[in-house]
């Protein structure tokens, strides 16, 4: 319940707290929302020597649709996300995930950037930008770089991101006409990790074919998954129940389940099978201008 | 028809409650809210492994630490012989182990420090070597002729196996299965689970040298009790009862799990007494999940026999009661499966045999009576689960088979195959009370129009008794200690009241409801009476509040208690009055002349009177103690109707609606029964679809946390529906029974009806709890269905 | 390990104090400010007794460290009863029996003072998924519910 010792470092700037990793290497931590930090420093899991909080750098909070992307800051919170009409409207892939992470107290501090930066396959954010294909901003002593989402999940708990890099933006490239997506998580219980968890994102043609399909998978594997044999699959095709059907047993077929806690692999691969015809069918919906 | 005003707010009125003002405030007095001049703070060193020897605990880098004071190991307390102590069950526990540890968790060293955090450093820095042993975790295992011996601290001992237990007329019951028309077995198992109360348990104990009183703040449900075993256990140390102070200040819950003496209170103590500080200890919830203390897990084998017609003949259970590494259950000593044998239940069963098996495993200790009185939970849910199964076997509605067999309303007092005397029950009226509100008959067409689209919906029903309120010193009590309770009255001159009483709340609302009580009796409006609880310096003696017994025992004492005032206020009324005693009638709040009713003299005339103006010849004052020794339990019943929907592709359970239809008799205070109800039903849902504790074969505890302990939050928690009926005691003087548990004893077999109902003609026949998502899909596929 | 100092604002009165940078700000409210209204229920963030408002946000105190604070305002419990005028919340509390042992209140009342504040009509839904992030054991949260809703009456009316 209580961490180990640590010293305290709190920039006010980007590149003070970047010029701070640099400086104090591989072993400090950034603390952004800290509710996945925090509780593993209480257990002694994880005790950095030293700690760079981020949280008192100003205009880092921003949600903003520009130059075709949703640009999502390092210090957005969860419920900034949950509440915001632009999000609601216009990315319902998103505001379906934010909803389901943790609870609403977690989901007042934590930030939708830390999500990703923590490299934990259970997390929910991870499947939802790998279907929206998002890019990682990471800023460095070296200045910024763009990372591919799909290039981003590297390991179990590891990304891309170097020791001296902080993951300071998102961008989620906004969604054509014809586009509509959701995510769907099987959890124990509110504020569980995923048992299981899909995320579909799909643009239709106009004749209703699938221009293009995204698809995530979360917690069924050592990173969080593009399911990318689905995407092909579905590619050009119409959607019809065939489709989804064949579709939902692909993407069971790209997961890879162990068996844990909260079920056995064949239990949690056919949770995705039966999720990611949930799913489909109800990203379509959307795309054909659908709730 | 309550028979006071609101302003007096006797019974049956929904007085607001008395405690709320501070804890809404936040201003509530939990023992962790207690700080102490020069308070130590103890945490403790936990051993990683289910059975191990200790070859060595050093304890250098330990005490190096910038504040680390001590660390107590268990042969510093065998210098006092405080390293093993006695359990609630007369078996015995080790406080800290000397030779070996007997379950993950278990307690190894204790850090004391000058604060919390270095405390934490401290046990971090202790670095202890074990060699680990062939670990039992399967109670089936540990019975098995080549298990190696667990309790090796008892000399002679060669198996695992703690006791045999076994009640009823098994030559009768065997020969009404031999002639039975149909028989229905199942093997159910209860798994272990963990109370769990938002606060977790700890002390605060404060030896004061000079005086040489001790003076302990503890999170405990029977404060008279813990001070009793302490004087006990310790007195050869110099700890004399007079001397010790148990305060149970406000509890952040307690179900059971605050009844134990937890090692931790004891090497606080200790601690204390060597230091002349206060210590401090509080468990972090990992602890409190891990090591203190457990309930259920019960193996039970059950048969039902009964005749084609529905009429249900007989019952024999046999049960392998898994109890950890020692007998650490609250049960009445006499009952080591505590009151397992009501589970006959509502129905009138000709014959019943019951075995229970009690065995060691590598597991934290107990057998806690969680909110289920003594082991109803356990018989609740084996009558109840094979009532329903008799019912779908035989192809009868499971309400039909119950109201056939319930014990008629007009055959109470009954007496039970297996020996209980029931007080009052009419079991039918809450069954078609519940049926009705639910609306029963058109639930069961939808689900048959659900069906033909292959749409799973089940409806279960639970029509269980309750048996509470231990209990008559014939039978009853806790390591020699009678299950009576008290309650201590008086009234001042300006007649308010303070009252005292043996019990202790944990959040039942007894500063309401007790003085909801003296105002019935007295007719002094409730908000003139401060109740007060806990501390044993002060309060009379009794066995603390668990097992829904503090309405039907120290509820009791409060009526006898107030009567007694009553009778002497009477006295003074007919000297004041001049009038005989015989010529005055009591209505609440005043004594007048017969006929005259301006002739009267109000309870404030007369508590000021009982100083400046008593007879001569009589005592002063106005109070009265009562210990009362019930006359025999009370019977609380109830019956359930649970509705579920379950999901196809996930294996989802939803419940969409849980109808409860509860009789507790006459009712103190409707607002806090109903509230009783909603928590109770919750931890029976929780158990049910949620919440276990397992073990690996090494021993590891698997829900260790709340990662995956899961207690349901609001979201997963049904909007709750009641309703009640009224079959008062007809031995309790407020005909009164007692309800915090009956919920959570209902419950769970409710809602496993519902489910196996819902998949019945799949070929399902039981599933375990809890009924998670997982082993409904895995039903389902070996049924061959699927999304 | 050095300390820092930290200048917050606490139930509006401002405070200094030098606290380890581990210092958790449930032990720093409990323990340094002696604000022992705030609970301690779990060890792993799930339980929401710890409930606190930084910044007007309903977060997990346990969950932060007390350097986190530096510079914000935080609202705690003890900070609803204004001039001996309880809240909406604690008066609906209070009338709808949303309380048994108490020890789940605090959290409860903090998480939705910030609730109510942004939502005065919540559907019954709504309010279950507010405080799905608070524990409670006693209550079966159905009166906590109708606590909630009873506050929401009175603030529509007016009330605060």
């Amino acid at each position: 319940m209580i961490p180990r010792s640590f010293e305290y470092y709190a920039p006010r700037t980007l590149s003070e707290a970047v010029s701070l990793l640099e400086k104090l290497g591989p072993d400090a931590k950034i603390l952004s929302g800290g509710q996945s930090l925090i509780p593993m420093m209480k257990l002694r899991l994880a005790s950095p020597p030293f700690i760079v909080d981020i949280n008192h750098i100003p205009d880092l909070g921003y949600i903003s649709e520009t130059d075709g992307s949703l640009r999502i800051g390092a210090l957005v919170r969860e419920s900034d996300l949950e509440s915001s009409p632009l999000v609601r409207s216009r990315y319902p892939l998103l505001a379906d995930t934010t909803k389901v992470i943790a609870d609403p107290l977690v989901r007042n501090q934590a930030t939708v950037c830390g999500n990703l930066a923590h490299g934990d396959p259970a997390n929910d954010h991870p499947a939802t930008m790998l279907a929206l294909e998002a890019v990682i901003v990471a800023i460095s002593p070296r200045g910024e770089r763009e990372i591919s989402i799909k290039d981003f999940f590297t390991g179990l708990f590891s990304t891309d991101l170097q020791p001296d890099e902080i993951l300071k933006e998102i961008r989620v490239p906004t969604p054509p006409p014809r586009s509509g997506g959701t995510y769907l998580k099987m959890e124990r219980k509110v504020g569980d990790y995923a048992t299981a968890g899909v995320a579909v994102q799909i643009t239709l043609d106009e004749a209703d074919a699938c221009l293009r399909a995204g698809v995530g998978l979360t917690n069924v594997g050592f990173t969080p998954l593009k399911a990318a044999k689905v995407e092909d699959f579905l590619k050009g095709k119409l959607i019809d129940a065939a489709a989804i059907k064949q579709a939902s047993e692909i993407a069971a077929g790209e997961s890879q389940p162990m068996d844990d806690i909260r079920g056995s692999a064949d239990y949690k691969r056919d949770l995705v099978r039966v999720l990611t015809a949930r799913a489909l069918n109800r990203a379509i919906e959307r795309a054909k201008g659908g709730a | 028809m309550p028979k006071t005003s609101p302003e007096i707010g006797g019974m049956g009125h929904s007085v607001k409650r008395k405690e709320d003002p501070r804890f809404i405030r936040g201003k509530g007095n939990y023992v962790d809210d207690i700080t102490l001049p020069d308070m130590l703070y103890l945490d403790i060193v936990r051993s990683p492994f289910a059975h191990a020897t200790i070859k060595n605990i050093d304890t250098a880098k330990a005490l190096a630490t910038p504040g680390v004071l001590a660390v107590i190991t268990g042969k510093d307390l065998a210098a006092y012989n405080l390293h093993w102590m006695p359990t609630l069950m007369s078996d015995t526990q080790m406080v800290l182990p000397v030779e070996k540890v007997m379950y993950q968790a278990q307690e190894v060293a204790a850090v004391l420090a000058t604060d919390r955090y270095t405390a934490a450093d401290g046990v971090d820095a202790v670095e202890v070597d074990y060699d680990p042993l062939p670990v039992v975790v399967d109670p089936f295992k540990a019975l098995a002729p080549d298990a190696p011996v667990l309790r090796t601290d008892k000399e002679g001992k060669k198996d695992n196996h703690i006791w045999h237990w076994e009640w009823g007329d098994k030559s009768a019951t065997d020969q009404a299965f031999d002639e039975a028309e149909v028989k229905v077995s199942q093997d159910i198992y209860i798994p272990r689970i963990h109370v769990s109360s938002i606060e977790t348990c700890g002390c605060i104990a404060s030896f004061d040298k000079i005086n040489g009183k001790l003076t302990v703040w503890m999170t405990t449900q029977a404060p008279h009790a813990i001070r009793t075993v302490f004087a006990l256990v310790a007195g050869h140390v110099g700890l004399q009862e007079h001397k010790i102070q148990i305060i149970s200040p406000d509890i952040g819950g307690g179900f059971g799990g605050k009844v134990p003496v937890y090692p931790g209170y004891v090497i606080a103590v200790a601690a204390s007494v060597l230091t002349g500080k206060p210590v401090k200890w509080i468990e972090d919830r990992m602890e409190n999940l891990q090591a203190d203390s457990f309930a259920r897990d019960y193996h039970i084998a059950a048969e039902l026999a009964g005749k084609k017609d529905g009429t249900l003949t007989a019952l024999r259970i046999k049960t392998v009661a898994d109890h950890g590494y020692t007998d650490a259950a609250a049960n009445p000593s006499k009952f080591p499966a505590g009151l397992f044998h009501i589970c006959t239940g509502s129905y009138d069963l000709k014959a019943a045999h019951v075995e229970v098996d009690g065995v060691y495993t590598n597991k934290p200790p107990g057998g806690i009576a969680y909110r289920c009185s003594f082991r109803v939970t356990e018989a609740v849910h084996a009558i109840e689960r094979m009532t329903d199964l008799m019912a779908h076997e035989i192809g009868m509605d499971p309400a039909d088979l119950r109201m056939k067999n319930f014990i008629p309303s007009d055959k109470f007092p009954y007496k039970s195959a297996l020996g209980w005397e029931y007080d009052s029950g009419d079991y039918a009226g809450a069954l078609k009370l519940a049926m009705d509100r639910i609306g029963y008959a058109e639930l069961r067409k939808e689900q048959l129009e659900k069906r033909a689209r292959g749409e799973l919906m089940g409806i279960g029903i639970s029509s269980f008794t309750e048996i509470v309120g231990a209990g008559p010193s014939k039978h009853f009590d806790i390591l020699g200690l009678k299950m009576f309770d008290s309650a201590e009255i008086r009234v001042h001159p300006t007649c308010k009241v303070i009252a005292r009483f043996g019990t202790k709340s944990q959040g039942q609302g007894h500063e309401t409801t007790y003085a909801q009580i003296v105002a019935e009796e007295l007719g002094i409006p409730a908000s003139d009476i401060a109740v007060e609880e806990g501390d044993t310096d002060t309060a009379p003696y009794g066995l603390g509040t668990y097992a829904s017994r503090s309405t039907p025992v120290a509820g009791a004492a409060c009526a006898i208690a107030a009567r007694k005032i009553r009778d002497k206020a009477r006295k003074i009324a007919a000297y004041l009055l001049e009038a005989h005693e015989d010529d005055l009638e009591w209505e609440p709040g005043k004594f007048f002349v017969k006929g005259s009713p301006d002739r009267a003299k109000t309870i404030q005339d007369i508590a000021l009177a009982a100083y400046t103006n008593h007879p001569q010849g009589m005592e002063a004052g106005l109070e009265a103690v009562s210990y009362y020794d019930p006359p025999n339990l009370t019977y609380p019943f109830g019956s359930y109707i649970c509705v579920v929907d379950i999901d196809k592709g996930t294996g989802e359970v939803k419940v969409r609606r849980f109808m409860a239809v509860d009789d507790c008799g006459n009712i103190i205070n409707p607002m806090i029964v109903e509230g009783q109800i909603h928590g109770g039903l919750t931890m029976g849902l929780a158990p049910a679809l949620y919440e276990e504790i397992q073990y690996d074969e090494s021993g590891n505890c698997l829900q260790g946390s709340f990662m995956n302990y899961l207690l349901p939050t609001a979201v997963e928690t049904p909007a709750w529906e009641t309703d009640k009926t009224c079959t008062p005691s007809p031995h309790h003087p407020l005909g009164a029974k007692g309800v915090g548990e009956s919920a959570t004893v209902g419950a769970p077999a409710a809602i496993v009806n519902a489910v196996v109902d819902a998949l019945w003609h799949l070929g399902v026949r039981h599933i375990d709890i809890p009924i998670t998502p997982a082993k409904v899909w895995k039903a389902l596929r070996d049924a061959g269905v699927s999304e | 390990m050095a300390k820092i100092e930290i200048n917050v604002k606490i139930n509006g009165a401002e405070h200094r104090a030098e606290v380890e940078p581990r210092m958790l700000l449930v032990h720093f409210l409990r323990e340094s400010l002696r604000l022992t209204g705030t609970h301690i229920g779990c060890d792993t963030s799930h339980c929401g007794a710890c409930t606190v408002l930084v910044d007007g946000r309903a977060v997990k105190s346990c969950t932060m460290f007390a350097a986190q604070v530096e510079g914000r305002e935080i609202l705690t419990v003890e900070g609803l009863e204004q001039d001996g005028k309880l809240h909406p919340l604690q008066e609906g509390f209070f009338q709808e029996h949303g309380l048994q042992c108490g020890y789940c209140t605090p959290g409860m009342l903090m998480t939705g003072v910030a609730f109510l504040a942004q939502n005065t009509s919540p559907t019954e839904d709504e309010i279950r998924h507010a405080i799905s992030g608070n524990l409670c054991r006693c209550t079966g949260y159905v009166n906590i519910v109708k606590a909630y809703q009873h506050a929401a009456a009175q603030l529509r009316e007016g009330g605060v």
